[in-house]
């Protein structure tokens, strides 16, 4: 049976456009236009839900999103939210958390025995056997709840934008389009948002049958104006620091940056709380205005209105014009009303009550829609009267009792709202600079006080932004007469009256909460769960400070308000997470790496070679022969990544000397100095060498992953210190190669322009010169243990460099070594990996390096504390240690294994290997000084809980006097 | 997001901002007292009010100091160091 109206005027659906879809496998047609729940009601559909605690009917209410009685999944998606969502093609949809369909849902005996499931009922009623408990839970998770996720989901990508504009209006309507012209006008690029289809807010459902609104909408929204645009079906989801808010649309997040925000998001009609008042039929009146002018649906057939304001009269003569045959209009207040609507109503026929509410639904036989409603005087103050109750038959119910102002945002923007008596509703009592309400959510009521107070807010935004522009005085013209009653609430004795539908929380519920003192609203919020379901409380908030209010005997101003949190409505995870740009940074050297077989890394930000798989090797062999290569012929690793800072000025020794623990001022020109650098409490925090190229020209290392830090600090400190130095990075411009090994200088020889011998080019030396025709710079380094050879090149020409190298060293037997080869390497040394051998804590003395702290010089970071530490007694140190030779794989220790005697923990392995040069495995580990000597032996606890033992041994494990490298 | 203001940059999002921690001004370390220096080294003040910040521009490599007031969370005014200046004098 289809209720599709003929073509109203305005109506949002293109006949043109028939859409199949299928709805629990029954066939149906919508148009293009169309949302699922629009075209569900269309096609006679009333049982549209079921309820997410007691399974109970539900049908359209708000047809807003401010309820979710209708949620669908098709194959691929869950819980879409069919009030808003575009009816698509050949949709195939089945409503969510029902056991065997929407009529026939099994579980819809849970509300004859809902009397057994108060408010909190799972906590008490399962609380013991305690091991019961997520049994119940699981079971209680089933039965009570929304859709299932679907398991083969496929990633959708969401693109995030970055938008500006000088003023964003939020909200369409007669106050946000008035807005919007006005400040555009003043030639502000205006941006106007509305999660609606169309723009127009209240002019597209309310004042349908109103000639002279009709016309202003036309006039705001005529084409033309440049620096006005208007994106619909965006929701403004987010209200974040200095206006920038977070625009949701179909396809992507919008991350708007505003100057200026008029918020103009309207009010929220809100229900009447009554028996059965959740019933398929019973609705907001605005919600049969929208079926009826935007989707051109007849919500009912025979029907009643409640209201207590002048919207629901003209509701009323919408349902008649609509065809639907009015019982009587329910005016909750004493005084029948006298204005036009009234009068109208009354000119058509149409009983009038006033002082009468509808205390019931009347369900029909299983409870899936109704059959009429229970009416019944209500004494002057307000309460209904126990004589004088009776019947009037109907299959629908349109309410319009009043509004909430849709605030969410003004909250979440830092604004204030207070009570207003008067009006019975939330009005904005600050707000920060550069915000603006106006409209319903500032307490206007009326097209044309609403469009006059968005013309003064938009104006008020634009002499915001420019000083040229007077300032707008005005005030807000709040109604005289509320359109708010102030306690449209009607409880039953034994049939529920529900105040949140997303939650099934009723009246009684409130009360069982109040008694057992949750009686403070954020508390009560939380023990009952109204307003935290996926609607958070649009239609339930304001209704259950009320009747907290009431409980308690105080005002709603003394019960106050929950927080509004982000966002305004559901956001999906795919929106949020966007494409996730993140750094990543390779070297120049990448496409030879990856030719030659490299196994990646993460470095920080940096992409490195861990080793370079072979055919036919294991990961460890293949890292085993890289090793071997640097131990017996020549290696090439990529250490691009090391950060490299250029220190120059006449200052620049001096400097060097306060930043590191080191003496460098007197360094000679073209010699280099390992360099540890310290925090202002002693810790080690980087180290790297430091080499002088010229009296006043420094070139500094630093740890791949300190890089950027020490950086800031050193241009920082130079700040503070005031003295003459110019620090430039050159982290990213240089690219790095370290050669190494015993024949690592052979094969430099031809390659390099100048004397590379011994006596020429000695152990901790710089030089600036070429290699292969490039001007480089050349630290003489033994980081690994062999002669080394740090060569820092212009990053454009690296590759050809590094082309070069392994050209020259064909004959060397050189080798590419990965990172892993390097830590095998260093680690046989003994060398330290600053935050690998060293913790947040770790001061020189405990890493066994105050050879690298000179005391003596006047001042270096961290130099005062170390003093206070050094007068103290050293709680424990690095050392090396070694398992026996026959020490299987199983039995090898790992990072962070801990070292325990006595039962307690005295220490922990920092690193370890096996070694392939000395054929065992070996390692660090901080232990207590009184077991540092060699020979003391480490009971070392591994992953499975057995222990191995390892012997403290004198370092470096491998070429103790350091021979080979300083050669 | 908010917006800080860099002295030579103008408004930029946080994003391209970092904090450097409270203004302090170190102790003489020839001179100053173990608990001196210790309160310098590892205490901070967390009082609400106006406080004096170090932030750096990652974008262009500028530090510089912000007065926030951490109750409000707002940035009251942002300025360049100049060495031994104290708040009161820089402009």
């Amino acid at each position: 049976m289809t209720e599709r109206l003929p073509p109203q005027r305005g109506e949002w659906i293109d006949r043109s456009q028939p859409l199949k879809f299928r709805f629990e496998g029954r066939s149906h047609t919508g148009f293009a236009g169309d949302t699922i729940t629009s075209a569900l009601a269309a096609n006679g559909e009333r049982l549209l839900g079921r309820s997410f605690k007691y399974h109970r009917a539900r049908g359209v209410y708000s047809l807003a999103n401010h309820d979710v009685n209708v949620l669908v999944e098709d194959r691929r998606r869950t819980n879409i939210r069919g009030d808003v969502t575009p009816l698509w093609a050949g949709a195939d949809l089945q409503p969510v958390n029902t056991f065997g369909g929407l009529a026939g849902d099994r579980l819809k005996i849970i509300d004859w025995f809902s009397k057994l499931l108060p408010v909190g009922f799972y906590y008490k009623a399962f609380h013991s056997p305690r091991w019961l408990f997520p049994f119940y839970e699981r079971r209680m998770r089933n039965i009570a709840g929304l859709g299932a996720v679907n398991a083969e989901w496929k990633r959708e990508h969401f693109a995030t934008v970055h938008d500006f504009c000088d003023l964003l209006v939020i909200g369409a309507g007669p106050a946000g389009l008035s807005a919007a012209v006005a400040a555009a006008g003043l030639g502000l690029r205006v941006v106007v948002v509305d999660e609606n289809q169309r723009p127009g807010g209240s002019f597209t459902y309310q004042w349908r049958n109103d000639a002279a609104a009709a016309k202003l909408l036309d006039g705001l929204t005529a084409a033309g104006v440049a620096n006005l645009e208007i994106r619909c079906s965006t929701v403004a989801a987010g209200y974040y620091a200095d206006h920038w808010v977070a625009l949701v649309d179909q396809q992507r997040l919008t991350k708007m940056r505003a100057r200026s925000v008029v918020l103009a998001t309207g009010a929220i009609a809100q229900p009447a709380v009554f028996a059965n008042n959740d019933l398929p039929g019973v609705m907001l009146a605005t919600a049969a205005q929208r079926l009826i002018h935007q989707f051109a649906v007849k919500p009912f057939h025979r029907g009643v209105v409640l209201t207590a304001n002048d919207d629901g009269y003209r509701a009323a003569l919408d349902l008649c014009l609509a065809g639907v045959n009015l019982e009587a209009v329910l005016d909750l207040r004493q005084q029948p009303a006298d204005s036009d609507a009234a009068t109208a109503v009354k000119k058509a026929g149409i009983p009038i009550h006033c002082g009468q509410a509808v205390t019931l639904a009347l369900p029909h036989r299983g409870k899936q829609g109704i059959r009429g409603v229970q009416i019944c005087p209500l004494d002057a103050q307000g309460q209904p009267q126990s004589s004088g109750v009776r019947e009037l038959a109907c299959d629908g119910l349109a309410m319009s009792v009043g509004f909430a102002p849709a605030d969410g945002l003004f909250y979440q923007a830092g604004g204030r709202m207070a009570w207003s008596e008067e009006l019975q509703q939330f009005i904005p009592k600050s707000a920060p600079d550069g915000l603006f309400a106006a409209g319903r959510v500032n307490g206007v009521y009326g097209y044309e006080q609403e469009a006059a107070d968005g013309r003064r807010a938009g104006m008020a935004a634009a002499s915001f932004l420019s000083r040229d522009l007077p300032s707008t005085p005005v005030d807000a013209e709040r109604p005289r007469l509320s359109p708010n009653h102030p306690y449209p609430i009607f409880p039953h004795p034994t049939t529920k009256c529900f105040v949140d539908l997303d939650e099934d929380v009723h009246y009684k519920d409130f009360v069982n909460a109040a008694q057992e003192g949750f009686d403070q609203v954020e508390l009560m919020k939380r023990y009952s769960t109204f307003g935290m379901g996926t609607s958070q409380g649009k239609l339930a908030n304001v209704n259950a400070i009320r009747i907290l209010a009431r409980i308690k005997g105080q005002s709603v101003a003394e019960t106050g308000v929950t927080t509004a949190r982000p966002f305004i409505h559901p956001v999906t995870l795919g929106h949020l997470a966007g494409r996730g740009f993140h750094p990543h940074r390779r070297t120049p050297m990448e496409g030879r790496h990856e030719a030659l077989g490299a196994v990646w890394m993460n470095a920080g930000d940096w992409s490195r070679p861990a080793y370079y798989a072979r055919k036919g090797l294991t990961v460890a062999a293949a890292i085993a022969e890289e090793v071997s290569a640097v131990r017996t012929a020549s290696g090439l690793i990529d250490v691009g990544t090391l950060g490299k800072i250029e220190v120059n000025g006449p200052d620049a020794g001096e400097f060097i000397e306060r930043i590191y623990t080191g003496r460098f001022a007197r360094m000679k020109v073209g010699t280099a100095r390992y360099a540890l650098m310290c925090d202002e409490s002693g810790v080690i925090i980087d180290d790297g060498l430091v080499a002088r190229l010229a009296d006043d020209r420094f070139y500094v290392t630093t740890t791949t992953s300190a890089a950027g830090a020490v950086y800031r600090e050193m241009q920082r400190w130079a700040m503070i210190w005031g003295v003459q130095v110019v620090l430039a990075s050159a982290t990213g411009s240089r690219a790095g190669i370290n050669v190494a090994g015993p024949k690592a200088r052979q094969l430099l020889t031809g390659l390099c322009d100048f004397d590379i011998s011994a006596t020429a080019f000695p152990y901790m030396s710089v030089r600036e010169g070429q290699i292969a025709g490039v001007n480089a710079r050349f630290l003489r380094v033994g980081f690994v243990g062999e002669w080394g050879c740090e060569i820092h090149v212009p990053a454009c020409c690296a590759a050809a460099v590094w082309d070069a190298i392994i050209q020259a060293g064909k004959s060397h037997g050189i080798r590419p070594f990965g990172v892993e080869a390097q830590r095998i390497l260093r680690l046989e040394k003994s060398h330290i990996i600053v935050s690998q051998d060293t913790d947040g804590l770790t001061n020189p003395m405990e890493a066994n390096m105050a050879w690298a702290v000179k005391d003596e010089k006047p001042f270096f970071i961290g130099q005062r504390s170390l003093r206070i530490i050094g007068r103290r007694p050293l709680k424990r140190i690095l050392v090396g240690f070694a398992l026996p030779k026959e020490t299987e794989s199983a039995n090898m220790p790992k990072e962070c294994n801990l070292i325990i005697a006595d039962r307690e923990i005295i220490g922990r392995v920092t690193s370890v290997t096996r070694s392939p040069t000395l054929n065992q495995v070996i390692g660090m580990a901080f232990v207590p000084p009184e077991r540092s000597q060699p020979g003391t032996p480490l009971r070392i606890r591994l992953d499975n809980g057995e222990s191995v033992t390892a012997t403290v041994v004198a370092t470096p494990f491998y070429d103790p006097k350091g021979k080979r490298q300083s050669e | 997001m908010k917006l800080l203001r860099c002295p030579v940059n103008g408004l930029r999002p946080l994003s391209e901002f970092l904090f450097g921690g409270e203004v302090r001004e170190m102790p003489a370390a020839e001179t100053a007292a173990d608990d001196e220096w210790a309160d310098y080294v590892f205490n901070r003040q967390g009082e609400p009010g106006v406080r004096k910040e170090w932030w750096y521009h990652t974008a262009s490599g500028t530090w510089f100091i912000a007065e926030r007031d951490n109750l409000k969370d707002e940035f009251v005014r942002t300025y360049l160091y100049s060495p031994g200046a104290t708040a009161a004098e820089a402009k």
